[in-house]
């Protein structure tokens, strides 16, 4: 049984080495074929006229989710510091299963709030519906309750001594949290934010929904963006031959991202460790 | 009460705003996009939603629904073993720290952190195209079983670790075997925390989009095989939702979806309140 | 009759050497308690002969420990001789699964599945551990909603129902209330017609009490091994009693 349970194991690494295998053997000639430069920094994107830059995808990427991380990851923590020291029992109860059921609920939900209410509003407001703005207020939503439970706990594993020896000084609660409390849960906290971000880059569905889509560099928060995640699943249902590789280079590159972004992950779980 | 007045500088008063502040914008959130969706849907349920046959004049959400479970059932059935397997393997037999332990778990956190619309792209190719399956449940079924074995794998093996090795103990001093100690006392101490991380895996399921567009495709129909397309409830609602025809029932596919999940997520919890409980009695 | 013979048996875990080459005999229908301070290597030895040891993965072992003149670290099933050699813990370990179920996962692991010989085995495990009268109503309950005293000797009886010929008690009644650890007590001087008992304990009084034979350890090695009478009244060794005496440890 042991080699039973032992081949199991082994089925995790078979995925993964399987999705590299088909990310690289399918985007890296894609890539050679349309030239690295021309990929990655090609701000057009006319798969009818054999035109594949991804550039604009990417600073889509990078713009709604630098845009959500800053709507989501203030709030998410300073919610997490009230629920953490200050929230009764009964309040921190009633907090964390809303925390719960707002990350259970499906992004196509999501994406289906934002294009009845958020879209409406923001174009009544600002002329666009959707764009930059739109998608990021819509992740930063999405990626409150992994922000709020991980700092969270972060905030909780700090020992109570820290706490308790600000508030012996003199300081007040509130600044006891903040100013001794905060900094010691700095690498989960830290840790909660790249998961964040991990979410909001690899979101497809909700951003779809709401974010115009328009192969463009975005020349403002008001501007209709592409991310990169978009790109495939818009294009994914018709796409042959060098457009469908083209599509499954930017999978690669948004798997680099990725990657990276576990890379920091586990560095920041290291340093909590200590 | 005096002092704790006179002590409370701006800057606490400040910070205590905020974080009243930060605390409400979270919990309106989530009460406006819950309390609307359900506002605006539940009127516009109707026993029509749940008639046996899709077509366009009646968007019944029922085949969907059917599709959903089959996926799911078909996703757990080759992910929930697998996963539970490679759990024990890492729980009960690998030597902590040994290089393959790291590699495994190394797979599984990558596989956790890639976006499920790479999964739907990966899917596509490999099982609908280069296997030949077509848009298919069984394309669906085996994608999303890829993409919840981590999750599986890690709560399963965390269920696993936090049965106190009293209970080993105990086992291998009667002349148990590994085997026998490993299915007949480790796992049912275990199961309410793996059925935890199995349930929470079924709400992945139903709630996702993007890895099945293109693997199990968007057919409203209840499959004959599962070499037939079928679309799920979310892929149902997102088709709704961006055609664009069907408002008052995209409202409320969004309840029964929203309903849905909230009851998968609430029994998880409940399961894993259950083997909190269990060692302290 | 020599039941166990230890011969030249060093232990390490890792570079760290927990035994020096001990040699003891350990004698057939007696008790004999293993004293000294903590880390001294008893519980470290207790678990060496039922290859508890196995488990941790930088234990070594060298020498011989004979059951019945066997090599247990040749070819002997692992299995096998922990069924031979029972062990009860320092903390009750009950399964979490009912009073009936716990004793009868040691039969059943030895392929005993008829319910009639099961129930059978069930009784009189209960009985010998005295705790028949107490659970015979209740063999379908949990064992976890059992009393501390009731776990161990629910343990206890859980160890005797797989017929063992050894029994190792790792300080039994060290978590256990005055009343549980005298009723363990006397369980263990009606056992020992039947068992060779092997105990570690802290409880000075106890080994005294129950004990034939005492060994006294300190750091790595045994000081002293006689009968109980003997190192409790007039120890050869000033270590010993000291000990004893509470002068140190």
């Amino acid at each position: 049984m042991k080699i039973v349970f032992f081949i199991a194991a082994w089925v995790a690494i078979l995925c993964v080495a399987l999705i590299c295998v088909f990310l690289l053997a399918n985007g890296l000639p894609a890539i050679g074929e349309i030239g690295p430069l021309n990929f990655l920094l090609g701000t057009k994107w006319k798969p009818g006229n054999d035109l594949y830059g991804i550039a604009p995808m990417i600073v889509g990427s990078v713009y709604v989710t630098a845009g959500a991380v800053l709507i989501g990851a203030p709030i998410g923590i300073i919610t997490a510091v009230y629920m953490a020291q200050f929230a009764g029992v009964r309040l921190q109860k009633l907090l964390r299963s809303a925390v719960a059921l707002m990350a259970g609920i499906p992004s196509v939900i999501y994406g289906f709030f934002g294009l009845v209410v958020l879209v409406p509003v923001l174009r009544n407001l600002f002329g666009t519906g959707k764009s930059v703005l739109t998608a990021s207020i819509l992740l930063g939503m999405m990626i409150l309750p992994t922000i709020i439970s991980l700092a969270e706990s972060a905030i909780r594993a700090v020992p109570k001594s820290y706490y308790e020896g600000a508030l012996a000084l003199g300081a007040s609660a509130e600044r006891s949290a903040f100013f001794a409390v905060l900094p010691a849960a700095k690498s989960g906290i830290l840790a909660a934010v790249v998961l964040g971000i991990g979410r909001a880059v690899g979101e497809t569905m909700a951003v779809v929904m709401v974010a115009g889509n328009q192969e463009i560099i975005p020349n403002g928060l008001f501007s209709g963006v592409r991310t990169m995640t978009a790109n495939i699943v818009l294009e994914m249902g018709y796409a042959a031959g060098l457009h469908k590789d083209a599509l499954i280079a930017t999978a690669a590159v948004l798997f680099v991202f990725i990657l990276i972004i576990n890379f920091l992950l586990s560095l920041l779980k290291g340093q909590e460790a200590q | 009460m005096e002092l704790e007045t006179q002590r409370m500088d701006c800057l606490t008063l400040l910070l205590k705003m905020v974080m009243r502040l930060a605390t409400s914008i979270a919990m309106l959130t989530v009460i406006y996009l819950v309390g609307y969706i359900l506002v605006k849907g539940i009127p516009n349920l109707s026993l029509s939603l749940f008639v046996w046959e899709y077509n366009s004049d009646n968007v019944s959400l029922m085949p969907a629904l059917i599709n959903t479970v089959y996926l799911t059932t078909l996703s757990l059935l080759l992910a929930a073993p697998l996963g539970i397997f490679a759990a024990i393997y890492l729980a009960e037999y690998a030597r902590r720290g040994n290089k393959t332990v790291q590699m495994i778990r190394l797979a599984a956190e990558t596989l956790a952190g890639i976006p499920s619309i790479v999964y739907g792209l990966f899917g596509m190719i490999f099982f609908v195209v280069t296997l030949k399956w077509g848009y298919s449940l069984l394309a669906g079924g085996f994608t999303l079983a890829i993409m919840i074995l981590p999750l599986i794998m890690r709560t399963a093996e965390e269920a696993l670790i936090s049965v106190p090795d009293a209970y080993r103990e105990g086992a291998f001093a009667l002349g148990a075997g590994r085997l026998r100690t490993v299915f007949k006392i480790v796992l049912p101490a275990a199961a309410p925390g793996i059925l935890s991380g199995v349930i929470l895996a079924v709400g992945r399921i139903a709630g996702e989009t993007a890895a099945l567009i293109f693997t199990a495709g968007t057919l409203a129909k209840v499959p004959q095989t599962p070499m037939d397309s079928a679309r799920t409830l979310s892929v149902h609602m997102y088709t709704l939702s961006s055609e664009g025809l069907h408002m008052e029932a995209a409202y409320a596919t969004a309840v029964v979806l929203i309903v849905l999940v909230a009851i998968i997520n609430g029994l998880s919890t409940l399961a894993a309140r259950k083997l909190t409980g269990g060692f302290h009695e | 009759m020599n039941k166990i013979s230890i011969q030249n048996l060093n232990l390490f875990y890792g570079s760290f050497q927990a035994l020096k080459s001990l040699s003891m005999d350990f004698q057939e229908n007696e008790i004999t308690a293993l004293i000294g301070p903590s880390g001294c290597g008893k519980s470290t030895l207790l678990k060496s002969l039922n290859r508890m040891n196995d488990l941790v993965s930088s234990c070594k072992i060298t020498g011989q420990v004979l059951l019945d003149n066997e090599d247990i670290y040749g070819t002997m099933n692992v299995n096998l001789l922990r069924k031979r050699v029972g062990m009860v813990f320092q903390k009750p370990n009950p399964f979490p699964m009912s009073i009936y179920d716990n004793i009868a996962f040691g039969p059943r692991t030895y392929g005993i599945r008829a319910k009639m010989r099961l129930d059978d085995i069930v009784e009189k495990a209960l009985t010998s551990a005295a705790i028949w009268d107490e659970t015979r109503d209740r063999l379908k309950k949990s064992a976890l909603s059992l009393s501390g005293g009731q776990q161990q000797r629910l343990c206890l009886a859980r160890a005797l129902a797989v017929a063992p010929e050894v029994l190792l008690m790792d300080e039994p009644t060290s978590a256990l209330d005055p009343i549980s650890t005298l009723k363990i007590e006397e369980l263990l001087n009606a056992l020992k017609r039947d068992y060779t008992i092997i105990i570690v304990t802290h409880n000075m009084q106890q080994a005294a009490r129950i004990s034939d034979k005492t060994a006294f350890f300190l750091i790595d090695e045994m000081i002293e091994y006689g009968s109980a009478d003997q190192i409790f009244s007039l120890p050869k060794d000033k270590r010993t009693e000291d000990y004893i005496t509470g002068r140190f440890g």
